[in-house]
């Protein structure tokens, strides 16, 4: 099964490399990871999506636990979240396809972020099945180039009564 | 204030962690640390090769429980330290390795003896550090001996810039430590420990356990009040052998791969399984699925990732083993209406069942009449005459496990094996630490006559620092274990595994300046002994045994532990 696992870390040198080297030493496998400094510039955030049943999952989210800078692990899957990821594809923009990438894009609540002759570049915002959904609908209109981010995940905040 | 050297700021420190002894090996990025050595009130043991050096550093800890210290150069002095620094990590061990680098400014630019050795070993350690500034060394080194003293114990890498070392700076007041990311959990929840209590009552086939954790934790006292208040038997892993007497009628040895046939049957049928501070290891559990089938399991552990890694655990304890077990002790002391009596007699059948087991094949070896040496014998007599009483090393194959086997230990930190990684070499230069520690101890590296020259060069190490260690050669002239693989597994096909040139133990104690002996019949064994036991000096045995004398009983690597391969 899928997880969306988000790791809090002291933001010291080589701590990505502790993370992966985890990964790899211990056959974890990683779908894709995101990383980036937050508001307190020494710790930073990682999100992990990984595969695995149960038993995977929970050493995956103890061994990173066990990483000296690790500060907190959380499996998404626990809570309800929010997670997001961004995609930048590059279209060919053909005389008869231009209104049918733009209407897809539209569809998608894609923005178009920079235009040439022959091509359009489109940023896609959303979780990942949206993302992919919107990718294989463009896919037949001729993608020249993907870039992708990789997930980013948030705990939903309390509701308040 | 007067400003100090780096230098100096870690002599200082490293005598505020209690530090009396180094090992290790000088080198150009280094040499000014040893340069300010050389005026400090500190023991410095140098190795012949760094490996050498970070093991006697993981034997001076296994054998008193303090953080040993290995000094290295950078570049080639570091990587020779890394098999070192991965034998304690595996058996957790809480050394602190410091290596020299390349000045700040050459970093990464393939200077000459630079290697990112926080890189390599950073799957090898608990935690390792390049000291980027000299605010942080102080405060980084500290940590260090913390975080490897600390919680689950594990080796710990600063690595030191040239330029770190000579810069001058004052020296910091020691401060609180602030680790919000590092707190182990070493106190147990009460709730889980009356879990366990009453999975224990419950019982009526218990077995404990017992691995390295408790010598880690010195919860060997805590451990005997558990099972004398309860009658449960006990099987110890590699690692944990000593952390219960092994003459006691309630120890049933080693279990696993070479473990007894009693252990291994107990573990088979008990219906709870008290593992304290094992880690299920593939060489205790054998086929996973067949593994404890019956029991409900119990885990006492400082390590979360330890829990249900391996094998299902029904009543998980993460703590330090010597507080989960003063808890667990503590709630049948308190608990009214508990008859310990009654307890320990409703464990009585059990432990009948495990004697008969033991009568059916005792842990033993065949003699002949032939006068050939059985290595079992030697490991008897070596038992026999020092009573007991001694730090054992061993290097690792067929010689590790005959000492293990055969050699009692009623101690705990009397037994000095390279459990987890299996190096050898590891014996000559971890006797070395032990004896450091323990100048008027009986110390012997128990050794195979492959293992004993993978760090033969320490000889000169004992001889420079009047260490009187003892070495007893196992000598078949082969690679023992991988032999036995070979006949039981492999056809028969030795390849790879005779020793075709040996040298001259005796010969080759001489040249150190150390004593060499040789028995060739069984009749000479004990003579030889006694010889060593009685010079001040490094002795070399060198016993010539039975060639294709095997390890038994055996597990086949894979199979169930109830299909042991016996005598």
């Amino acid at each position: 099964m899928k997880h969306t696992i988000s790791v809090q870390l002291r933001n010291n040198p080589g701590v990505l490399s502790r993370v992966t080297g985890l990964f790899s030493g211990r056959g974890f496998n990683i779908e894709s990871l995101c990383v980036a400094e937050t508001m307190d510039c020494e710790i930073s955030v990682l999100t992990i999506v990984s595969r695995g049943d149960a038993a995977v999952i929970e050493q995956i989210t103890k061994q990173l636990h066990k990483l000296i800078d690790v500060i907190k692990v959380t499996d998404m899957a626990e809570f309800p979240y929010v997670e997001r990821e961004m995609v930048l594809l590059r279209m060919k923009a053909m005389e008869n396809t231009r209104a049918e990438v733009l209407r897809i894009a539209d569809i998608f609540r894609a923005k178009v972020i920079d235009v040439s002759a022959k091509t359009f570049t489109i940023e896609v915002t959303g979780s990942s099945s949206k993302v992919n959904a919107c990718i294989e609908l463009l896919r037949p209109l001729g993608i020249k180039e993907i870039v992708r981010t990789g997930t980013v995940a948030m705990a939903r905040a309390p509701k308040n009564k | 204030m007067k400003k100090v050297t780096g230098a100096e700021a870690i002599i200082k420190l490293l005598k505020e962690e209690g530090v009396s002894t180094i090992f290790g090996y000088p080198g150009g990025a280094i040499t000014d640390l040893y340069d300010a050595l050389m005026d400090a009130d500190l023991k410095n043991i140098i190795a012949r090769h760094e490996q050498g050096a970070v093991h006697a550093a993981d034997g001076y800890a296994r054998v008193t429980g303090d953080v040993g210290v290995a000094l290295l150069t950078s570049g080639p002095g570091a990587t020779n330290g890394v098999t070192g620094i991965a034998t304690a990590y595996c058996d957790s061990i809480p050394i602190v390795v410091l290596t020299g680098q390349v000045p700040r400014a050459l970093i990464g630019n393939d200077a000459f003896q630079e290697v990112d050795i926080v890189g390599i070993t950073r799957p090898c350690t608990k935690h390792n550090y390049l000291v980027s500034s000299i605010e942080e060394l102080v405060p980084t080194l500290r940590e260090a001996f913390h975080i490897a003293r600390s919680g689950r114990p594990g080796p710990v890498l600063v690595d030191l810039p040239k330029d770190i070392i000579t810069a001058k700076f004052d020296y910091p007041a020691k401060k609180a430590m602030v680790m919000p990311s590092y707190q182990p959990n070493i106190e147990p929840h009460p709730r889980q420990v009356e879990k366990a209590c009453k999975a224990i009552i419950k019982a009526k086939c218990p077995v404990l356990y017992v691995g390295g954790g408790v010598i880690l934790a010195n919860a060997q006292d805590d451990l005997i009040e558990l099972t004398r208040k309860l009658n449960i038997p006990v099987t110890m892993t590699l690692m944990g052998l000593g952390a219960f007497p092994g003459t006691d009628p309630l120890s049933m040895g080693m279990l696993g791969m070479h473990g007894s046939f009693c252990a291994n049957m107990a573990v088979a049928e008990c219906d709870l399984l008290i593992a304290v501070g094992a880690r299920f290891d593939d060489r205790v559990t054998g086929k996973l699925s067949d593994f404890a089938t019956r029991a409900k399991v119990i885990h006492i552990d400082i390590d979360p990732t330890s829990i249900s890694k391996n094998v299902r655990v029904d009543i998980p304890i993460v703590a330090d083993c010597r507080n989960a077990l003063k808890a667990i002790n503590q709630w049948f002391n308190t608990q009214s209406g508990i008859n310990l009596e009654e307890e320990r007699a409703c464990h009585q059948p059990w432990f009948e069942m495990i004697q008969k087991w033991t009568e059916q094949h005792p842990m033993t070896w065949h003699d002949d009449e032939s006068g050939i040496i059985k290595p079992q014998y030697v490991v008897e007599k070596l038992n026999e005459l020092t009573g007991g009483d001694a730090i054992i090393t061993t290097e690792v194959g067929q010689n590790q496990m005959w000492a293990a086997q055969f050699f009692k230990f009623n101690k705990a930190r009397h037994f000095v094996t390279s459990g987890g990684l299996g190096t050898m070499g590891f014996g000559l230069p971890a006797a070395i630490g032990a004896q450091c520690a323990f100048p008027e101890k009986t110390v012997i590296d128990i050794a195979g006559d492959g293992s004993i020259q993978m760090n033969i060069q320490e000889l000169a190490t004992a001889r420079q620092y009047h260490l009187p260690i003892k070495i007893a050669i196992l000598n078949n002239n082969y690679l023992g274990m991988v032999r036995q693989w070979q006949e039981l597994f492999y056809n028969r096909r030795y390849f790879a595994t005779p020793m075709e040139v040996l040298p001259d133990f005796v010969d080759l104690a001489k040249a150190y300046g150390a004593v060499g002996l040789r028995a060739t019949k069984k009749s000479e064994v004990e003579s030889v002994i006694k010889e060593a036991l009685s010079t001040d000096n490094v002795v070399l045995m060198d016993f010539r045994i039975a060639r294709e004398e095997n390890v038994y009983p055996m597990v086949p690597a894979g199979k169930a532990t109830t299909e042991m391969l016996l005598v």
